[in-house]
């Protein structure tokens, strides 16, 4: 696949899908000019190509059949990948002759990512786990025990690493050690932190996970099309082959199916319910008003010969605006930055798990940035909007403990004590 | 200097001897006279001693003075904490081709500082209340967005690094930027544990630090008198009997301690709000004397029959078990990290210690674990009742 890059004449920066060309990317810097008709020449191209569609299209395939099975499975599925791009990653930085001098290494890493596991899903499942198993004694004693000492189980799993850490110091390999032990918590932070955000956005609704991961897609292909077009000037020293055109052109491209795929996507209940415990069934819901459609007339300059005069809209349309813009500006930093880390440490994909593609990490690398980003807007912007005496009422009932719960029922006991008496 | 001459064992406080221990490799057998024979030796202890004292008078003022007090004597330790560790791993060559660098560092620096104290300045400020109108407006306004802002500042800066990268300094670049990480994480977190404590009440900030301070103290003289079998090839001058005897003195001292910290209101109520001013609360069923009557084996002539032991007593037992079992790890972790990277001290902030981060690395276990249990106290301690939840 790197074939193309040592043939005659002069390549040009076309700009395409980041994901499409990465693993064909040979890490160094290569000025090229333009020249798109190399594509159609190229026998290896056109192979290389067709493998990538191919399992595009598998990916895409399995996802949908994912969605449609629902929360619990989507969350498994991003358990799985989580495991696989650890795994990519800590086998990244790994010299192997030094590890068999360190038997107990490999197994330091997956302990530490087990802990930030059980702590990271225990405290965003907590809650919805507590609902899921009220109607059995024994396991709700045993789940809010859990719960309950969660906190002080996780910290001594971190503490036992860190002792078994300090107690295989090597003379000799003292630095090596160090900074392995850095890198496993950068490695276990950057990829729990984005899976995280995702599984609290996947139970708040199917909808904020699949259009942010929609909208990094759309805009991956929008990159290409548009840079093999059109593509002249070059982005970023870092990615040679990103070009202003395709970013500008993927940006619109963005903004205006964020825009549509927001209406398409809110008509359906199971994408738009939140899942208040861990069952696998059905939703139904009131969806809350962000679904509920207004009508906006055009306004007064549309030619009066344009035949409709109304339309609804989702008013999550415009929330779906601002989040295909993050999407199309600063979520390919996100490539960027894996692109800079490749080159900086000479690897040329992360893996090669998904052929064509390079490895899992390739593939998160924006939507990463993304997740993050969804889950913040959605925690500031969206949840405050829907505020009414009901919603507030469930997110007491789904986020706060029971002993929670009734501490902020005594207290508004108080506050509403204390303003009685104020006002007598 | 001590190793050098005949090799000698001398097992001493954690922290009196870390700016002279050179990271070389010496095997050592016992021989504590030499300590009386070397003058250098007593001119650095009196130093070491001069100092001590006047960082445990500027605790006790600063205690004296409160929890907001503390609060910033907390940050200011954070930000010289930060400096330290900054300057240390930042080949000064290097960073005169990469001039922004710098401030990125500290760019992140203010982002995890607006993040960590914007979540706990906002569960203080509701109970501040409407004091001033434009003022209670403004820190509203930035509460309710603080996680975008603190995301958005982060993104800014992670944006300016990726645009800051530099052909042939990636791999320096890249390295920097996950020790930045590290670094933040390891000030921060304790640092914010520290001070959420110190709003639980003082007495959760000062027991758990003065347990750290006497097992230090206690693991010396043990070593000192009884040293000689040693416990770590990290800190060759540890040792077994320093060690335990350490755990014995820290755990008998927590349940003495706890009893006298417990008396006193300043100490053990929670502070509630940004104010400044004396302390009053209902104390905590913790804090509460209860009465126990010795069994009846004691003999007769004993004159004491019953004693009075704060609950809370039981719980600093096992502050003090982790203080001196765990919390030393937080010494060797400092150590390997010295000798990994060849450093001798991590700063020179304080004469006769080293750096403050040497003063700092057994306190950072120490108040993680505290966090946890107070939380589940407040939790368990609250009961429901079914009838009033279903009339309301």
């Amino acid at each position: 696949m790197q074939k193309d890059h040592n043939t005659g004449g002069p390549p040009g920066p076309t700009g395409r899908i980041r994901h499409r060309k990465r693993s064909s990317e040979v890490s160094f810097d290569a000025s090229k000019e333009n020249g798109g008709h190399l594509l159609v020449d190229d026998q290896n191209k056109y192979k290389s190509m067709w493998i990538r569609l191919y399992s595009s299209l598998w990916m895409i395939g399995g996802f949908a059949l994912i969605i449609y099975m629902g929360h619990l499975y989507i969350c498994a599925m991003i358990v799985i990948i989580q495991i696989f791009m650890a795994k990519e990653l800590f086998n990244l930085l790994r010299k192997a002759h030094e590890d068999r001098r360190l038997p107990g290494f490999r197994l330091l890493n997956w302990h530490f990512f087990f802990t930030v596991m059980l702590f990271v899903y225990g405290r965003i499942l907590s809650q919805r786990l507590v609902n899921t198993v009220t109607s059995d004694k024994f396991l709700y004693q045993l789940v809010s025990s859990f719960i309950k000492y969660h906190m002080v189980t996780c910290y001594f799993l971190y503490i036992a690493g860190f002792m078994w850490f300090i107690l295989t110091l090597k003379k000799k390999m003292y630095k090596y050690q160090f900074g392995q032990y850095a890198w496993t918590h950068m490695i276990l932070i950057v990829v729990f932190t984005q899976s995280s955000f995702t599984v609290a956005n996947i139970f708040e609704g199917i909808f904020w996970f699949l259009l942010p991961a929609s909208l990094i897609v759309i805009n991956d292909i929008a990159a290409y099309i548009v840079g093999f077009f059109f593509g002249r000037t070059p982005l970023i020293k870092l990615s040679p082959k990103k070009t202003w055109e395709g970013f500008i052109g993927a940006s619109i491209i963005t903004m205006i199916s964020a825009f549509m795929l927001a209406n398409f996507m809110g008509r359906f209940q199971w994408l738009t319910c939140p899942r208040k415990d861990l069952s696998a069934g059905w939703l139904h819901c009131d969806p809350g008003p962000l679904f509920k459609p207004e009508t906006m007339s055009l306004p007064g300059w549309v030619p009066p010969w344009l035949p409709w005069r109304d339309f609804s809209i989702f008013p999550v349309q415009w929330h779906a605006l601002w989040l295909g813009l993050f999407a199309s500006i600063i979520a390919p930093f996100g490539g960027f930055f894996a692109s800079g880390f490749k080159r900086a440490f000479k690897i040329k994909d992360f893996g090669d798990s998904i052929p064509g593609h390079g490895g899992i990490t390739d593939r998160m690398d924006c939507q990463m940035v993304m997740a993050v980003f969804a889950y913040i807007y959605h925690q500031s912007f969206v949840v405050p909007q829907s505020l009414s005496v009901e919603m507030i009422l469930e997110q007491i009932l789904t986020n706060l403990s029971f002993e929670e719960q009734q501490d902020l029922y005594v207290r508004l006991g108080q506050i509403f004590q204390e303003r009685l008496y104020g006002l007598s | 200097m001590d190793q050098s001459t005949s090799g000698t064992t001398t097992p001493r406080i954690r922290h009196r001897k870390r700016s002279s221990e050179v990271p070389a490799e010496v095997v050592k057998s016992n021989g504590v006279q030499l300590l009386v024979n070397d003058q250098n030796k007593y001119r650095s202890m009196w130093t070491r001693i001069h100092s001590s004292l006047w960082m445990v008078l500027g605790l006790v003022c600063v205690l004296y003075l409160g929890h907001l007090y503390i609060w910033a004597m907390v940050v200011v330790i954070q930000i010289f904490m930060a400096r330290e560790l900054f300057n240390l791993l930042r080949p000064a060559n290097e960073d005169r081709r990469l001039p922004g660098f710098w401030l990125l560092n500290w760019h992140f620096f203010f982002t995890a500082m607006l993040f960590v104290y914007g979540r706990i300045l906002s569960q203080q400020l509701v109970y501040t209340g409407a004091s001033d109108k434009l003022f209670y407006k403004l820190t509203s306004v930035f509460v309710k967005y603080q996680m975008v802002i603190c995301y958005f500042l982060y993104i800014a800066g992670f944006v300016w690094f990726i645009l800051s990268l530099k052909k042939k300094m990636y791999k320096y670049q890249f390295g920097q930027y996950a020790w930045t990480h590290m670094i933040l994480i390891v000030v921060f977190t304790q640092s914010s544990f520290t001070v959420a404590n110190i709003f639980e009440g003082l007495f959760w900030f000062l027991l758990p630090a003065a347990l750290i301070a006497v097992n230090d103290v206690a693991a010396y003289f043990f070593g000192f008198f009884f040293g000689k079998t040693p416990l770590i090839k990290l800190s060759p001058k540890k040792t077994w009997e320093g060690f335990i005897g350490a755990s014995v003195a820290t755990v008998i001292s927590a349940f003495l301690l706890a009893n006298v910290l417990g008396r006193y209101q300043w100490l053990t109520c929670p502070r509630k709000g940004l104010t400044t001013g004396w302390l009053r609360c209902d104390p905590d069923p913790l804090f509460k004397p209860e009465i126990y009557s010795f069994p009846d084996w004691v003999p007769q002539w004993f004159p004491w029959k019953e004693f009075s032991v704060l609950p809370v007593q039981w719980h600093a037992l096992c502050l003090g078990l982790f203080a001196s079992i765990i919390a030393p790890f937080g010494g060797f972790f400092a150590s390997g990290f010295k000798r990994a990277f060849k450093i001798k001290d991590f700063g020179d902030s304080i004469p006769g210690h080293g750096g403050i981060t040497d003063r700092m690395d057994c306190q950072i276990l120490r108040n993680l674990n505290f966090g946890e249990q107070q939380a589940l106290y407040m939790k368990l301690g609250q009961i429901f009742h079914e009838r009033q939840f279903g009339h309301s």
